[in-house]
This record gives C-alpha cells, sequence and structure tokens, in this order.
C-alpha cells in the first residue's frame, strides 16, 4: 500500500496531465487549467518544507557547536532580520517593492552586492584558469583555442576594429558549427526526458519513492 | 629559458591585478567603442518598432542581481522603446529576487519619461500603461495556465490590488490578447516561455538573455520561434546603441573589449611559453 498508491497517483496525474497538454478541449481544458492551479499552490507550500529544513539544520548545527556553526548563525540571523523586513515592509505598504522600504534597502545593500561580487569573482578565477588550461597541447585543443579567440575577438566591439572579418566569422561559429553541436545535445536531452517521464508514469523509475 | 619558464607560470594575483585594472580604466574614464549592431537584435528591435502603437506587451524578469550587469541595461532600453511606442507593459517575473530590479526600471524609465511629458495623455500612469503582476511560484504550470485566464494566477497584481480594477487588464485575459512576450533571461525560463507559450500559443516572444544562456537561444531564432535575441553585455550595447540611450552597457563593453584582448594576450603568452620549455625539455 505504502508503495502502490503513490504510484497509482503518479500514473493518473502523469496520464491526465499528458491528455490534457494536447487535448485542450472541455471537460480537459478546465480540468488542466485546475491541476495547474494545485500545482502552483503546491509549489508554493514546498517553499516552507524548504525554509523549515534549512532553519532545522542550521539550528541543529548552532545547538551541537559543530565546525562552521558561526556561518550557519548567520544564515539564521539573515534569515530572521530580512524577513522581519519583510513583514515589516508588507504591512506597512502592502508590497514588498516599495522603494526606499526597508526589505528594498537589504536587498539594494545587501543581497545584491554579495551576489553580484560572487559572480564578479568568477570573472578571475576564469582569467586565471583560461591562462593556464588553454594550451595547444594536440590538435583538438588548438582548433577550440582558436575558435575560442575568434569568439572572444569577434563578440566585443574590439574585434571589428581589429579586423572587419571577426564579427562575421564569430556569426558563422554561432550560427553553424555551435548550433549543430547545441541541437544535437538538446535533441538527446528531449529524447532522454521522454523517456524518463514514460519511465516514472509507468512506475518503471521508482527511486522517488525511496 | 628562464624567461620563457616565467611567462609559461605566471603569478595569479598579476593576472587578477590586470584585469581589474582593464576593466576599471575604461569605465573611470568613460571610454567608447563603436558598436555594431548584429542582426539578432536589430530583428528584435525592428518587432517591436512595428507592433501597432498601444500593444500589451509582457516582460518577463527572469534574472536576479548576478546577471544584472548584462540584463538591466537591456531591459532599460526596452523599455524606453516600448513606452516611446506607447505600448503597455505587463511585468512578471519567474526569478523572486530579481522583481525589484524589474520594479526599479519601470521606476527609473517610468520617472524619466514622466518629468519630460507636457500633459496627462503623455505621462506614464500605474495601471493605465503599466502593471506589475509580481512572481507565482511554479513558472511551468503558469506558463501554460495563462493561456486560458490570466485571473486563474494573478487575480491580482503584486500589492494586492484586484487585476479587475486595473484598466490595462480590463481586456487581458490569455496571450491572445498579448502582441508580444519579451523574457530576460540568465537560466531555464527563456525555454519554458517558448516551449509552453510559444510552441503551443503562438506567442511571439523576444529573448534577451545573458551572454551565457545566449548560444542556446540561436536555434530557437533561426527556425524562427523567436522574433529576435539580444545577448549578453554586447546585445545591451547594441540595444542602447538602436534606442540612443548610452548606459552601463555601452560602458561595459570597452572594459569586456580590453578584458578579452588581455585574457588572449595571456593566454598567447603561456603557449609561447609552453612551447620553448617544451623544445627545450625534447632536445
Amino acid at each position: 500500500m505504502k508503495k502502490n498508491i503513490p504510484l497509482v497517483i503518479t500514473f493518473l496525474t502523469g496520464l491526465v496531465i499528458v491528455v490534457t497538454f494536447f487535448t485542450p478541449h472541455q471537460p480537459m481544458g478546465s480540468m488542466q487549467q485546475r491541476l495547474l492551479i494545485w500545482y502552483s499552490i503546491v509549489l508554493g507550500f514546498t517553499m516552507l518544507l524548504g525554509i523549515d529544513s534549512l532553519l532545522r539544520s542550521n539550528l541543529k548545527k548552532i545547538a551541537g557547536r559543530q565546525p562552521g556553526w558561526i556561518y550557519a548563525a548567520a544564515l539564521v540571523a539573515g534569515f530572521l532580520i530580512t524577513m522581519a523586513a519583510g513583514l515589516y515592509t508588507w504591512i506597512g505598504t502592502k508590497s514588498l517593492l516599495t522603494l526606499g522600504s526597508s526589505f528594498m534597502f537589504i536587498y539594494t545593500y545587501v543581497i545584491v552586492p554579495l551576489q553580484a561580487t560572487m559572480f564578479a569573482l568568477l570573472a578571475f578565477f576564469i582569467a586565471s584558469a583560461a591562462y593556464r588550461a588553454f594550451r595547444a597541447r594536440s590538435m583538438e585543443a588548438t582548433l577550440l583555442l582558436i575558435t575560442a579567440a575568434v569568439v572572444m575577438l569577434g563578440r566585443v566591439p574590439v574585434g571589428a576594429e581589429l579586423w572587419d572579418k571577426l564579427p562575421v566569422m564569430q556569426d558563422w561559429i554561432m550560427e553553424v558549427p555551435q548550433m549543430a553541436a547545441k541541437r544535437g545535445i538538446f535533441i538527446g536531452i528531449a529524447l532522454g526526458t521522454v523517456a524518463m517521464s514514460l519511465r516514472v508514469i509507468l512506475g518503471l523509475e521508482r527511486t522517488y519513492l525511496s | 629559458m628562464k624567461f620563457f619558464e616565467k611567462i609559461s607560470n605566471i603569478d595569479r594575483r598579476i593576472i587578477y591585478l590586470m584585469l581589474g585594472l582593464v576593466v576599471i580604466i575604461p569605465i573611470v574614464f568613460k571610454m567608447v567603442l563603436p558598436v555594431r549592431i548584429s542582426e539578432p537584435v536589430q530583428s528584435a528591435y525592428d518587432y517591436i518598432q512595428n507592433l501597432p502603437q498601444g500593444s500589451n506587451v509582457i516582460i518577463s524578469i527572469d534574472y536576479d542581481a548576478s546577471s544584472e550587469p548584462e540584463i538591466q541595461p537591456m531591459y532599460l532600453s526596452l523599455l524606453r522603446q516600448c513606452f516611446a511606442q506607447k505600448h503597455k507593459i505587463i511585468l512578471m517575473g519567474q526569478w523572486a529576487l530579481g522583481l525589484p530590479f524589474g520594479e526599479i526600471g519601470l521606476n527609473t524609465i517610468t520617472s524619466e519619461v514622466n518629468s519630460r511629458s507636457g500633459s496627462n495623455a503623455d505621462s506614464l500612469f500605474y495601471g493605465r500603461d503599466f502593471v506589475n503582476l509580481g512572481y507565482r511560484p511554479g513558472y511551468r504550470a503558469m506558463m501554460v495556465g495563462l493561456g486560458r485566464e490570466f485571473r486563474d494566477f494573478f487575480a491580482t497584481d503584486y500589492r494586492g490590488v484586484p487585476v479587475d480594477s486595473l484598466p490595462l487588464m480590463a481586456n487581458v485575459h490569455n496571450y491572445n490578447d498579448i502582441a508580444l512576450l519579451i523574457g530576460l533571461e540568465a537560466g531555464q525560463a527563456g525555454d519554458e516561455w517558448i516551449q509552453f507559450a510559444g510552441a503551443r500559443y503562438g506567442l511571439k516572444i523576444v529573448i534577451g538573455a545573458t551572454g551565457v544562456i545566449a548560444p542556446d537561444m540561436f536555434h530557437y531564432l533561426q527556425a524562427k520561434q523567436i522574433q529576435g535575441l539580444v545577448g549578453g553585455l554586447q546585445g545591451a550595447a547594441e540595444y542602447e546603441t538602436l534606442v540612443k540611450s548610452p548606459g552601463t552597457g555601452i560602458a561595459g563593453m570597452v572594459a569586456q573589449s580590453w578584458a578579452h584582448l588581455l585574457l588572449l594576450g595571456f593566454i598567447l603568452l603561456g603557449n609561447l611559453g609552453y612551447f620553448a620549455t617544451k623544445r627545450r625539455r625534447d632536445k
């Protein structure tokens, strides 16, 4: 029972979703819309589960003074302060996005700089890694190196200043070889997704139950 | 030979320092380079330009702070063009942490337009000329569901105001009432707009994406599943050029140009050192 009921629910839901997606007529259309609204509501509640799990694991770390507990404390403090600012803003203005509010202050001066810094650091690591890794050790590596050089220069204004054919070559690389490879990858992913979905709907794939 | 060994193993701190300098100097000195307009960006611009005045346009904010330097300049340029064409903007977002950027952008451009306008008709008003519907969890379901009825997912706007009380939304029920969707993408949501809203409901779509995501959009562009593509900071700079409003996109491209040149210079040096030391070892 513990396994069969979830399998039956998965089978029926998967079947109904597929049928209603391709048959938008009554009563399928309304049935699909209802299921989509349910999905959206259920997903909203999964956020609460995520918060519960995040707080539980970090509070446990703090209580047990486990290694790195100070970071867990910073996370919990950040969560509580942001939530308090969010509630205060929402009660006062009926919107979290009110410019100049305490929530937007935290967003603009804490969240944005932190996220931007994390991402900006990548540029430095990529530069250092590219310098060390991009060596013409083989035919394939040389081809990759030349292609990368053409795309890097062709994508920026200085490339056209150096040689006006560089942007044209860059366009060709992006539109022909790059796209051919990407199409192959995407077709593979799509077929894999269909196969995996069918396995889940038919109950052949059961790892999600454990 | 010591020279070649040195250039094949430059200290990473020197690379970091030089990269920092070539990014900061062009921005501080406001250097400018001419921007070439590519075909995908021109197509996006032309499509929006040729829509009938007053068309309903959805803008989906699907990015956050990590991609803001690339996407925000194109968002501001797109807003400028849409408002200049008197299009009506329906804003929403699939990334909760990106929505404030949507609000900041709307506030910036509407204030800019309103400070120049001489009459109520030329001014932009919330609810009449633009609305912000906000964020709903489960964007795949929402994308399909909006094809039937907006109110099933957005009964209220981001402030909790019922959408039926907003004049702009009075005649907007599903994708048949939308002339174009502009997806500003830093992740998967762009593919899903195209697959669910574009393929199933025939919604016309223009994508603005980060430099990393843009290559994944080229096959949609070639198959004419999207009407145009604004890719990366270069795309943002091109759009700023088209709407004649230079901003951080154009400024950033000079920094990016010099950073690319520097990186290629380092790669060249590394290879020179590698081959010189390799020849020595082989002997």
